[in-house]
């Protein structure tokens, strides 16, 4: 086990959580639109993955043994080019053309023009497939990396997610982390309503997997103990855990609401949801 | 014959006769020597290549395979019927530095798979090896969901993503041989297995080739797949009718030869495409382009599969039905010779 975070790091870290939803917020302007929600509910997620648990190398991307990271809901990467760009992976001002003609930073995350990206994604429901090949082709090489996909709860509805459950499970890729984020939210409306795919507890320990509760994908402590758990406690099968977080959150007429998973934010909003970024304690 | 029997036949020219004596089920299985793919990648790996990892959704026994899997149990992934996670999967692989061969029916790779195969694959340039088998209507009886005249359509929009052709045993040899270690995806499009011998010996394999098989001034065939035998026969039969037929194994889909289709247009009016596939969106479409984009004047005739469904029948009926055979070649060819030009 790591050892648990202590009170100067947890600053750290909130402030990270800080800067994605502030550069969110920045890169949505450029485009004028942009999937807040989404990104906003795995803002503690990503941090506490990217600056205490996985294993990378910022100057060398290509790492033969780093940890893999796919972005199963692609649609939320404007979270994560933030965290690449600080950890130096790419310069902070490739962030300033996102979205612009040629850029390589697009709402979606593009493996070939952005470094850190392990995979491309855009097409929901892929990138647990991809990552049960990465997991299963790392074992062949016996490599220690592992590889974890971030997965929406939208996303359960896809069948090929099931697929992937299956093999995985079948293959006891123990090296393997699902995340589902359960912030509730969809393109179309609230996820229990569009197409309830409860109780994903069952279903994925159904499937074979050990399945770890996350009562707040906000709180740091909590964050940090069920995504350390996944990742370095010694286990015989694949591993989810299963978020509950908040979409939109750290924006208070964001958070709990589906209606800010893809949208757009007048002068007066933005100017109220910078000062609250602020503000906020996570 | 009976009433039920002619009615049977009296849309088509396959008749009781032919029936009796053309299809075979043992004889055919007994033929089912020209799947080499398990056998090449098992020589590949052999000779020391141990980046190969195979990958099939429950198709590792038809698709012949299998003999991979005994060997080098460690790579070989046997994905159940899931094709699009195999697909991916085998994306995810191919991220780690090792070379995945699918190897899979065709109708369930490309067609089921595309969006799979396009975003995976074929967006982010993965040196995925796909073979998708049992193309066109090989699969006869089986019913018009296991046929597949599409592919070539589906898959040649797809930037990054080379198309090929194996029409034998030691096509597929060649082409995995020459071409495992190609850095981008590459499809290749093969039959049954069943198929007649063609090369006694693995060919020359290149992106952008052809070859030449039999040379002849009077029409020029560009054949792919089964057809390119059935080519051959109709050379044959016309050869006695004193016709000389130019027959070429145009195995590089995508890219095309364009060079040798270009010198065929000089030469020709008319040239034919033969393709067990939809004539719309394949093959014959392929060469329509090259032959417009160059502003050449030749009548393009596509022999294939009408722009239907498929009927269902023993695999030598709906080659004879379809005029995909080397007398239906060799109609074709006879009436266009005797048009006016």
């Amino acid at each position: 086990m790591h050892r648990p975070i202590v009170p100067q790091e947890t600053t750290t870290l909130l402030d990270k959580a800080k800067m994605v939803r502030r550069e969110v917020l920045r890169l949505t302007e450029i485009c004028g639109s942009g999937h807040y929600g989404s990104a906003f509910s795995i803002a503690e997620l990503l941090v506490v993955l990217y600056y205490r648990l996985l294993h990378t190398r910022p100057h060398e991307p290509q790492w033969a043994d780093r940890d893999r990271f796919t972005m199963g809901k692609g649609h939320a990467a404007i979270g994560l080019y933030p965290i690449l760009a600080d950890l130096g992976f790419f310069p902070q001002s490739d962030l300033d053309s996102y979205t612009r003609l040629g850029s390589p930073l697009g709402d979606h995350p593009d493996m070939r023009k952005v470094k850190g990206v392990d995979f491309s994604s855009g097409s929901i429901g892929h990138n647990l497939s991809v990552s049960v090949g990465m997991a299963a082709a790392l074992r062949v090489r016996q490599s220690a990396a592992r590889v974890v996909c971030m997965m929406g709860d939208g996303e359960q509805a896809e069948g090929q997610i099931w697929e992937a459950a299956a093999s995985a499970s079948h293959w006891k890729l123990n090296n393997l982390v699902g995340i589902v984020d359960i912030n509730a939210a969809g393109s179309d409306g609230f996820v229990r309503d569009v197409m309830n795919n409860e109780p994903l507890a069952e279903k994925w320990a159904a499937f074979g997997w050990d399945v770890i509760t996350l009562a707040d994908g906000h709180d740091l402590d909590q964050t940090f103990d069920a995504l350390d758990c996944a990742l370095n406690e010694p286990r015989e099968k694949p591993c989810v855990v299963l978020a509950t977080t908040v979409a939109g959150k750290g924006v208070s007429f964001m958070e709990g609401t589906w209606h800010w998973h893809l949208g757009y934010l007048g002068p007066a909003d933005l100017a109220r949801a910078y000062a609250e970024v602020e503000e906020g304690s996570a | 014959m009976t009433e039920q029997e002619n009615h049977l036949y009296a849309e088509t020219t396959v008749t009781a006769d032919f029936d009796t004596k053309s299809w075979d089920m043992v004889g055919s299985l007994a033929l089912s020597q020209q799947l080499t793919t398990g056998k090449a990648l098992v020589e590949l790996a052999d000779g020391g290549n141990d980046k190969i990892v195979v990958c099939t959704a429950d198709l590792g026994g038809p698709t012949q395979v299998k003999n991979f899997g005994q060997k080098y149990p460690d790579r070989y992934f046997n994905f159940g019927i899931a094709e699009r996670n195999m697909i991916g999967a085998a994306a995810g692989m191919a991220t780690v530095g090792y070379i995945p061969v699918i190897s899979n029916y065709s109708f369930f790779l490309a067609l089921m798979g595309v969006e799979n195969i396009r975003n995976d694959i074929c967006y982010p340039n993965l040196p995925v090896k796909m073979v998708g088998t049992h193309s066109g209507i090989a699969m006869g009886f089986y019913g018009t969901s296991h046929h597949c005249n599409e592919d070539i359509g589906a898959l040649r929009a797809l930037a990054n993503l080379t198309v090929m052709a194996p029409c034998d045993g030691n096509s597929i040899r060649a082409a995995l041989t020459s071409l495992i270690d190609h850095p981008s995806p590459i499809y290749f499009r093969v039959g049954r297995g069943r198929e007649a011998v063609v090369y006694d010996e693995p060919p020359v394999w290149q992106i952008g080739g052809s070859h030449t098989l039999r040379t002849g001034g009077d029409m020029t065939i560009l054949a792919i797949g089964n057809l390119v035998h059935a080519a051959l026969e109709a050379h044959d039969i016309l050869a006695r009718e004193g016709v000389a037929l130019r027959v070429i194994d145009m195995y590089s889909i995508r890219p095309l030869d364009r060079e040798t289709i270009l010198a065929a247009a000089r030469e020709h009016n008319t040239l034919i495409t033969a393709e067990e596939h939809n004539v719309t969106g394949g093959f014959g479409s392929a060469v329509a382009d090259v032959l417009a984009e160059a502003g050449a004047a030749t009548k393009l005739i596509k022999i294939g599969l009408p722009d239907e469904y498929s009927i269902l029948g023993p695999p030598t009926h709906l080659y004879r039905h379809y005029g995909l055979d080397g007398a239906g070649i060799a109609a074709t060819v006879r009436q266009l010779l005797d048009e006016p030009i």
